[in-house]
């Protein structure tokens, strides 16, 4: 009884307000682009983040990245010639870290390198990464044919080459891809394997692996290419000796992360002179990410928001010049006996109705935008239950807000004057 | 002087005790009602007379629970409702009372059905029972075919007779018609007149406000008002 009371209440609201289209449309424009843009920002927001926090997820929230870096005293000195630096992370600070912590799972060496490589006339530079086979626990990427690396490879010093998805495609092209041997630098690989890749940047830290990887046994990488690299530069020519380029650990709790984090730099202090290493923990990169994510929402929400407060006045302005003009109305029905409280209630859901309309109709327009951001610039835009739900009850509680002072006003009109209202 | 107690003569509808209604008009006081005693029966049939400014509006307002007394009493149906809230004037105004003005007043928005339905609505009554009861009347007045027509599609004739539908529609004890022939022509108003004859003659008491002595000769009693007070009462106030 009372439901089916307030559906007609609404259902008369809906009736008063189809009498003046235009008008009833334009009031509510300002709500539909306020919260079409509450909409819009919140999408954009919320895409920009995940595709962020994605990203820092694929880094693995259990991983710890240390990467060689060159120290700054360093940078400054190398710009002589025959000067060679020696910096980063060595197979010594390897071999300590996986015996010192009870917390490391697992720890994945890393030896990068740029090489040609080629089969028959095709040619491409690929990026060498002589790892163990823990990177494929660490990095878990989907085995598209034969296997990843093993341990017997390790063993062994077998030549063998696990490639990506994209290198082996140019590589290989439409040769068996299997078994398949390459050449790469001066050397020949067996191609035992080929994984999806997943590329890109996470924050300040770049993804572990790239679409261009040939995952061989560090050992194999080790005796093969050496532990010294050439680089050209503007000035010449400039020698590195590096030992591992990266190191990454998994540690069996990610409560544990940042602890050991810590450990691991306060050891590698210890015994490096010059800081040149770094550690990332995408954990805390997660973190700070979700936290500025949030910040990024509210900033992006209030600017939104004023909007909607623009709009909100807008439909208060209509509703108190719709009193005045029904203040005759508003007589009959007082004398009639409708009580005030009722006649607030006449105009407020006038109002609401107007406002979630509005909300609706603006919904749809926040949800265009989105799209179109996606669809032109290639942005990651997402839309949540909560980004739809948040501004819908904020454009309700707009009329409820807006609508209230003219409702108000309405009630207090006097019935005697009321009725003699011209 | 002593309040009187309110009679127990349960032909008795309306009653006024000493009614006093003062304005404030910036430093000067109007005594709109300068202390009014006066009773009416049920079912009778009174007109309301008096120059502008002689209180006539007034004692419409307070008689129509729209306004409330400076002091003294007014007992409405055997309620003293001089005392009373806003909301509980609603209330009485909802359940006991109807209107019929000089313009009509009926919602131009609304179609004649809705117009009829409006007491209804704040009766609470659903939308079916509200619909057959704003159909019957409307054919007691004799435009059963207008449900769906606009206030501003009709006559004045028509408007008003609408306007009375809607005043029937809570089925009042009392009917207010405040000047209800002035914006009709002679036939019309005859005619309107004629329709609430038969109200009164239905059992309904009538109050009328006007000013044109061809209208208050039909009603039963005529109360001349002067000054916020009565002049003189004429006809049969039994």
């Amino acid at each position: 009884m009372r439901q089916t009371r307030i559906a007609r209440n609404i259902w008369l609201g809906i009736e008063n307000l189809l009498l003046h289209k235009l008008r009833s449309f334009l009031t509510m424009l300002g709500v539909v682009f306020g919260v079409g843009s509450v909409v819009a920002m919140l999408s954009v927001g919320e895409g920009a983040s995940k595709e962020a926090l994605e990203q820092i997820r694929r880094l693995g929230s259990n991983n710890i990245i240390i990467s060689s870096m060159k120290s700054a005293e360093e940078e400054a000195t190398s710009t002589t010639h025959s000067h060679m630096s020696i910096y980063g992370l060595t197979y010594e600070d390897y071999r300590r870290l996986a015996q010192s912590f009870k917390d490391i799972q697992q720890t994945a060496p890393v030896k990068l390198m740029r090489r040609d490589s080629r089969l028959g006339d095709r040619v491409m530079e690929l990026r060498v990464v002589g790892t163990s086979p823990e990177w494929f626990d660490l990095v878990p990427r989907q085995v598209l044919a034969g296997r990843v690396l093993l341990k017997s490879d390790q063993d062994k010093q077998a030549p063998v080459a696990v490639l990506t998805e994209f290198g082996a495609r140019k590589i290989l092209a439409t040769e068996s891809t299997i078994g398949q041997t390459i050449r790469i630098g001066s050397d020949q690989f067996e191609v035992i394997g080929i994984v999806k890749s997943e590329s890109g940047q996470a924050g300040s830290i770049q993804i572990p692996d790239q679409d261009v990887d040939a995952y061989v046994p560090i050992e194999v990488a080790r005796r093969y290419f050496g532990d010294i690299f050439t680089k050209r530069t503007s000035s010449g020519e400039e020698r590195e000796k590096i030992e591992l380029h990266q190191m990454i650990i998994q540690v069996d709790d990610p409560k544990k992360v940042e602890a050991v984090a810590a450990g691991v730099e306060r050891m590698l202090e210890q015994y490096h002179k010059k800081k040149d290493y770094v550690v990332s923990v995408p954990l805390a990169l997660l973190k700070q990410a979700e936290a500025m994510k949030r910040r990024f929402n509210i900033v992006l929400g209030s600017i939104a928001g004023i909007s909607l407060l623009v709009g909100g006045i807008g439909i208060m302005n209509i509703m108190l010049a719709s009193v005045t003009e029904r203040t005759r109305e508003i007589g009959i029905r007082r004398a009639i006996g409708a009580k005030r409280r009722q006649i607030v209630f006449q105009f407020l859901i006038e109002t609401v109705v107007l406002s979630t309309m509005g909300g609706i109709i603006g919904l749809g327009v926040g949800a265009l935008i989105p799209f179109l951001i996606t669809y032109f610039s290639g942005m990651v835009t997402l839309m949540t239950l909560r980004g739809i739900l948040v501004p819908l009850l904020i454009s309700m509680a707009i009329g409820i807000l807006f609508g209230l002072y003219p409702a108000v006003h309405a009630a207090q009109v006097d019935p005697i004057v009321a009725l003699r209202h011209e | 002087m002593a309040k009187q107690a309110p009679s127990n003569d349960h032909q008795e509808i309306v009653r006024l005790v000493n009614a006093r209604k003062i304005y404030q008009m910036g430093t000067e006081q109007v005594k709109a009602l300068a202390g009014v005693n006066i009773s009416f029966k049920k079912g009778s049939f009174w007109a309301i007379m008096g120059p502008s400014g002689s209180g006539k509006s007034t004692m419409m307002n307070i008689l129509g629970c729209l306004d409330r007394l400076t002091s003294g009493s007014y007992y409405l149906a055997g309620q003293d409702v001089s005392q009373l809230d806003d909301d509980s004037l609603s209330e009485f105004r909802l359940r006991y009372l109807g209107f019929i003005f000089q313009s009509f007043n009926l919602i131009p928005q609304l179609t004649v059905q809705r117009n009829i339905e409006l007491p209804l609505y704040y009766l609470g009554w659903d939308a079916k029972q509200s619909a057959e009861r704003a159909k019957e009347l409307a054919e007691q007045v004799g435009l059963g075919d207008r449900l769906e027509h606009r206030p501003t599609e009709l006559s004045g004739g028509q408007m008003q007779r609408v306007a009375i539908a809607r005043a029937l529609a809570n089925d009042p004890q009392v009917i207010f018609a405040d000047e209800p022939t002035g914006n009709l022509d002679s036939a019309t108003g005859e005619q309107i007149l004629e329709l609430l004859i038969k109200l009164n003659n239905l059992g309904k008491t009538i109050i009328i406000v006007t000013h044109e002595p061809d209208i208050a000769k039909r009603a039963q009693s005529r109360l001349h008002m002067l000054d916020g007070l009565i002049d003189r009462i004429e006809g049969n106030p039994e």
